[in-house]
């Protein structure tokens, strides 16, 4: 799982009948300082993210484990929200 | 899943039994500003999309749980037709 943060939103009118309903946000992954890092992804959310907030996420076949595991097409998924950035501690 | 566009087809006549029906197309992988990536990716189509049209693919393993894919040969599904992309800042 990785830290990132939700910058934008995807709408898709015409998807997959598996993918009716879900909320797709694009996430931006971050370092441990919290600085971008790397590529935006396109993420489904299974806990009510919004755009700014702070999240983690999960990659791979795991991403679908969130919904019905055996029917959603899912390779990134929102899985949490951190409380807030200053949350985020680490040793030094 | 990536934001992709559609650059073209590939037609197979030879091929596994369980691709058998399915559209093959061949994606680039593109920015969240729509600006083009290198490389490509050859995805089956699960939607019913078209040249040139933005896309959301889904790679790995998960490409195999979208409907009508399951237990096919394959690592790279579309499973949307994008609209509109909106990112903040």
């Amino acid at each position: 799982m990785q830290l990132a943060r939700v910058i934008g939103t995807v709408v898709a009118t015409v998807k997959n009948e598996s993918l009716e309903g879900r909320k797709m946000l694009v996430v931006q992954t971050l370092n441990k300082d919290l600085q971008p890092q790397g590529k935006p992804m396109v993420a489904i959310d299974s806990v009510g993210a919004g755009i700014g907030e702070l999240v983690f996420w999960c990659r791979g076949k795991e991403a679908s484990f969130p919904f019905k595991r055996e029917d959603t097409p899912t390779d990134c998924t929102i899985v949490a929200i951190v409380d807030s950035d200053s949350h985020v501690t680490r040793s030094p | 899943m990536i934001i992709a566009r559609i650059l073209g087809t590939v037609v197979s006549t030879q091929k596994d039994e369980r691709l058998k029906g399915k559209k093959l197309l061949i994606v680039r992988p593109i920015n969240v500003d729509g600006s083009d990536t290198t490389g490509y990716v050859v995805a089956v189509d699960t939607v019913g999309a078209g040249f040139h049209e933005r896309v959301l693919v889904v790679a790995g393993s998960s490409a195999r749980l979208a409907q009508g894919m399951k237990d096919t040969p394959v690592d790279a599904a579309i499973v949307g037709v994008i609209d509109t992309v909106d990112v903040s800042g």
